[in-house]
């Protein structure tokens, strides 16, 4: 039997993917924009257990906001990235160091 | 929906269709005539102000109103915060255009994209719901990320974007991920449906306060309060100042706005968990912004850290968990807000013929180039330091006064003694201005609508100083 704990760790799991991505990845700009679009999933897998569970709809309705606003973020970052790459023809984390931070 | 929600989102609803047609109105224009857009902006905001202030039959009679199936709410702060958002707003199209015009940004995406911002930041301000404070939260920050990245090619803006992108998407994420385990435990979206059930459960529902962490942090991002402040400094510094203008004043506004819906609306019951929270960043966001602004030499880095610090304040009010605390964080957060505004609009002001003037020297011997902007400039930055007479003692005495009474007295000490500390860095802008000589001595060029208006801002720190009461009663008297 699958129960809510089982999709709140999947959900857990998936989180913890997508801030290691974010924190360990030292080369590729792309995998940070995976790694954004993974941390949205985590919450959508949590918003439509949690929502089956309470056998309440709301939460099912706000996964879709989010993935149509997700794939908004998606177009701006890569919208960026094009930009970025334009100037410094490179896509590489460890190159963001104009600005010391 | 029906014809009485779109009366209580008016103000909403002008600024959506202007922005929609401003967008469409730039196709039509040649690039001689884009003055149209500045008007039309300008007058979009006026209208905007004037609808947000005759108010609504029912907002008269008790003190909110709700549209939509609940998820928005008309209330006092909120429309007391939209009004100073939308006079922010024309400070920010005034000051800006000098610089457009100068730095070959003169396009229409600018006006529109800073009206959708502004549009987020109402929509967030107005949230009754989750899924409204999520909408708005995002329509203001993927605008914003487009601002930063308007100076296509600029290598230290673009990269600044892509920063401010990948750190306010995680925010967002944060954001969300808390917010599925608050509906987890309450079974609601609502927030004051959000408020009963976390009343009954407190701080024994394990996956309430976790939910209520994960909220925090992502707020902690929004403000940029310490250690969630990585990407301030790098925005600021990277990006162009207009935009820099626009996201350290307007935003903060709605970001006030949303940790009082979300932490006092909707998680009041779990006051004694975020007030520890909040004690962290604050005294952080304190300690660290005003030590690091010693340092810097580039002034849109020190306003940066400068930022960091006077957030801290802003929590010192949401903290204490009072009504009069909040006012006073809400009259913080306004001032700042009209501060920073003017602060930037100094620095647009002495920018030109394609420099910026970010590095400090480039202020020594403003006195001698131009005395009365020099002296505004003074102004700004004595209220930012908290100087009696000058708005921004009052608002740190509120602030302060609000932990006080809290009984956190350690609290207001640290406060005191770090913002005399962070007194040294605005005094010596004070000093590069008076007393070094100036190494170019041309006047500054600048057209006289951007005069007057910065004139205007600067002036505003000394009477809403001088005059404070009225404007702190109005705060009070929303809560």
């Amino acid at each position: 039997m699958i129960t809510l704990t089982h999709y709140l760790t999947l959900g857990a799991i998936l989180l913890c993917l997508s801030v290691a991505g974010i924190f360990l990845n030292r080369k590729n700009i792309i995998i940070l924009l995976m790694s954004i679009e993974l941390m949205l999933l985590a919450a959508n897998m949590n918003f439509i257990a949690f929502s089956r569970f309470l056998g309440n709809p709301d939460g099912q309705v706000f996964v879709f906001f989010i993935l149509t606003v997700a794939a908004a973020e998606a177009a701006i970052g890569l919208a960026i990235l094009v930009v970025l790459f334009r100037n410094r023809n490179s896509i590489n984390v460890a190159d963001l160091d104009d600005l010391k931070g | 929906m029906n014809l009485q929600d779109l009366q209580i989102v008016a103000p909403e609803l002008i600024v959506l269709i202007m922005a929609c047609s401003l967008l469409m109105l730039d196709l039509f224009l040649s690039p001689q005539r884009r003055g149209i857009l500045h008007l039309v902006s300008i007058l979009t905001m006026a209208l905007a102000a004037i609808i947000t202030l005759r108010g609504h039959p029912a907002l008269e009679a008790t003190g909110t109103v709700m549209a939509f199936a609940d998820t928005v709410i008309r209330d006092g702060m909120g429309d007391l915060l939209k009004v100073f958002a939308y006079l922010i707003m024309i400070f920010v199209f005034v000051y800006s255009r000098h610089y457009l015009k100068q730095f070959n940004m003169y396009r229409g995406e600018f006006y529109s994209l800073a009206m959708f911002a502004l549009l987020g930041a109402m929509v967030l301000i107005s949230a009754a719901n989750l899924i409204t404070v999520y909408l708005g939260l995002e329509l203001m920050a993927l605008s914003l990320y487009a601002m930063v990245a308007l100076k296509r090619d600029d290598r230290r803006a673009t990269e600044a974007a892509m920063k401010y992108f990948i750190l306010g998407s995680m925010a967002s994420g944060f954001l969300l991920y808390g917010m599925s385990m608050v509906y987890g435990a309450t079974g609601s979206l609502q927030i004051s449906e959000i408020s009963l059930a976390a009343a009954q459960q407190g701080s024994d529902s394990m996956i309430l306060v976790f939910g209520l962490i994960f909220m925090v942090v992502a707020m902690a991002f929004k403000f940029g309060l310490v250690p969630f402040h990585m990407w301030v400094p790098d925005l600021y510094e990277g990006a162009p100042a207009p935009v820099v203008l626009f996201i350290s004043s307007m935003p903060k506004l709605a970001a006030f706005a949303m940790a009082i819906r979300l932490l006092q609306d909707g998680l009041s019951s779990l006051h004694h968990d975020w007030q520890g929270m909040l004690i962290v960043v604050a005294v952080l966001s304190i300690v660290l912004g005003n030590l690091a602004a010693l340092a810097q030499q580039n002034i849109k880095r020190m306003l940066a850290y400068s930022t960091i610090s006077h957030m801290g304040f802003v929590m010192f009010g949401l903290l204490s968990g009072t009504a009069a605390g909040f006012g006073a964080s809400m009259f913080y957060v306004i001032t700042y807000a009209l501060m920073s505004a003017g602060a930037f609009g100094v620095v647009i002001f002495m920018s030109g013929k394609g420099i910026e003037a970010e590095k400090l020297s480039d202020y020594k011997g403003l006195n001698q180039r131009n005395p009365w902007f020099a002296a505004m400039f003074a102004a700004l930055m004595l209220s930012m330091a908290g100087i009696p007479v000058f708005v921004g003692f009052f608002a740190k005495w509120l602030v302060i006064q609000a932990v006080v009474d809290a009984g956190l007295i350690w609290l207001a000490l640290l406060a005191v003694v770090f913002s005399v500390i962070g007194g040294y860095y605005y005094l010596r802008v004070i000093k590069i201005m008076y007393f070094d000589k100036a190494k170019d001595e041309a006047p500054i060029q600048a057209p006289s609508d951007f005069r007057a208006v910065l004139s205007v801002n600067a002036l505003l720190m000394v009477v809403l100083g001088i005059f404070s009461a009225p404007l702190i009663a109005a705060c009070m008297a929303v809560f």
